[in-house]
């Protein structure tokens, strides 16, 4: 059954037609809400890319550096593939795929330096700002990675740091501060489906996918961040060719954070 | 001290300002969001859909089962750790026995029908706004019902029985006494019952008057959540 689902897609797609009607290097509309959990969270945001919705949300709180990096803050990502957002996902511990996003959307923001870690140490060697961004899926319909990324980076865009009092971090309390932010690393994940490079692929897509490639790209086009998935090989020249793409699609992304 | 005047200025018997809306999760079989205040929850039904381990199959009837979760940043404090807690596993737990006497699954034998609630932001009341989302989730899941779950807090802050606490309320100097209800406003059931707090039997009885009015108006909002859905698609039934 899956084989005829299959052959219909890529004969669908040999006709230069995608089921939703876009063009193959087209993103679906997105939106980005901002502040939806203000109450509670240092900053938040909500990220709709078509039909597929994550929220996510940035805590705060002091810790005592790295011992390698005294004079840094950091940073952790993780992402929980809830079951309400899907069928197939189930309840209980992080699964592989679960982890390889939390690491993927890590990477993309840490190597992309969308932190100024230094501007988070308060003191050398003593305390740091620990800034942990919870990601979820609301509905999944395909391009995970690309929502997440996007709904991390407005959440950290959104933070506001608490305010401080004797040591104790005063949560509800925001100062006026925002986070010392850097660059802005954006993700764009490209599949190979047959012949075909489809970006933002929707469910059906991701379903079929020979290989995936997620390309984390900063504003002068440097890569900061690649991740390679699904279970064909690529060529260098279509490696190339996706990285390619994958510069093009951000720039357009870009426009989403004036 | 007496509490004459709610920190947020609302009457003694007055909902906070709520919100409701049917078909939030394209994926699931149903879903919905119900906002109290600033407490917001979502919940997604899937099924029915089988049941593994079979052992746990019950062969006259469906099963429903339920799981609360709230967003590690939805927390007013620290961020909560991700994954179950034990006080998220009772909350599962009672969500389950709030629901179940409302839903018939005879007619979905040997399956499971999942309600997954997760709270993206929480200020009091959220097993109440938790079950208010996951009854119109089963709804919309076209899931057999004898009536809506409708859910609020009430409770004695400073001496005075008031209706849906707010975080603020909860945290009284004076302490205060919250007690989360669940009914059927039909079958006039009450499925929810918690405590924790000090009160007389007289107390209790005026409380649960206000929690039945409480939940006529809650009842309200899902009612029109569910009609701002149906009527849309001109399915004038």
């Amino acid at each position: 059954m899956n084989n005829v689902r299959k052959d219909h897609l890529l004969a669908t797609l040999a006709k230069g037609v995608r089921y939703d009607g876009r063009s193959f290097q087209e993103y679906r509309p997105i939106s980005i809400e901002y502040k939806i959990s203000s109450k509670s969270a240092e900053g938040s945001a909500r990220v709709k890319i078509g039909k597929t919705e994550v929220v996510a949300g940035v805590k705060l709180e002091i810790g005592e550096p790295y011992p390698d990096t005294p004079n840094e803050g950091t940073l952790m990502v993780n992402v929980e593939l809830l079951p309400l957002s899907s069928p197939e996902f189930e309840s209980g511990p992080p699964g592989i795929d679960a982890m390889e996003l939390s690491r993927v959307v890590d990477r993309v923001l840490r190597e992309g330096e969308a932190l100024d870690f230094e501007k988070l140490c308060i003191e050398s060697g003593k305390k740091m700002w620990i800034v942990i961004v919870d990601i979820y899926p609301i509905n999944d319909d395909g391009n995970l990675f690309d929502a997440a990324a996007l709904a991390a980076l407005a959440a950290l865009r959104d933070t506001h740091f608490p305010a401080v009092a004797d040591e104790k971090v005063h949560y509800g309390k925001l100062t006026t501060t925002k986070l010392p932010l850097k660059h802005l690393p954006l993700s764009c994940t490209i599949v190979k489906t047959g012949d075909a490079f489809l970006a933002d692929p929707s469910r059906v897509e991701r379903e079929f996918e020979d290989a995936r490639l997620t390309v984390g790209v900063l504003k002068d086009n440097m890569i900061c961040a690649l991740q390679k998935g699904g279970d064909a090989g690529l060529t260098p020249e279509e490696i190339h060719h996706m990285i390619a793409l994958a510069q093009e699609k951000t720039q357009e992304l870009r426009r989403l954070f004036p | 001290m007496t509490y004459t005047q709610r920190f947020d200025g609302r009457k003694i018997d007055e909902l906070r300002p709520m919100e409701a809306k049917i078909g939030v999760v394209e994926r699931a079989t149903g879903s919905a969001m119900f906002r109290i205040g600033k407490t917001y929850a979502v919940a997604a039904v899937y099924g029915p859909r089988e049941l593994y381990p079979q052992a746990m199959q019950n062969p006259l009837k469906g099963r429903l089962r339920c799981n609360y979760n709230m967003m590690a940043f939805s927390g007013s404090g620290e961020r909560v750790r991700p994954g179950p807690s034990r006080r998220s596993k009772e909350i599962s737990l009672v969500t389950e026995k709030a629901l179940a006497p409302l839903v018939d699954l005879t007619a979905f034998p040997s399956t499971v029908i999942d309600v997954f609630v997760e709270l993206i932001q929480t200020d009091a009341g959220t097993r109440c706004a938790g079950i208010c989302a996951a009854a119109l989730a089963l709804a919309d899941a076209g899931i057999p019902m004898k009536d809506l779950v409708s859910s609020v807090a009430v409770g004695k802050v400073g001496g005075k029985i008031v209706l849906d606490l707010s975080k603020e309320e909860e945290d009284h100097p004076d302490g205060a006494t919250d007690i989360a209800v669940a009914m059927s406003t039909r079958t006039n059931q009450i499925t929810l019952l918690q405590m924790d707090g000090e009160v007389s039997a007289d107390d209790l009885k005026e409380a649960l008057q206000l929690a039945k009015k409480g939940c006529d108006a809650i009842k309200n909002v899902q009612i029109q959540a569910l009609r701002d859905r149906y009527y849309q698609e001109g399915n004038n039934e």
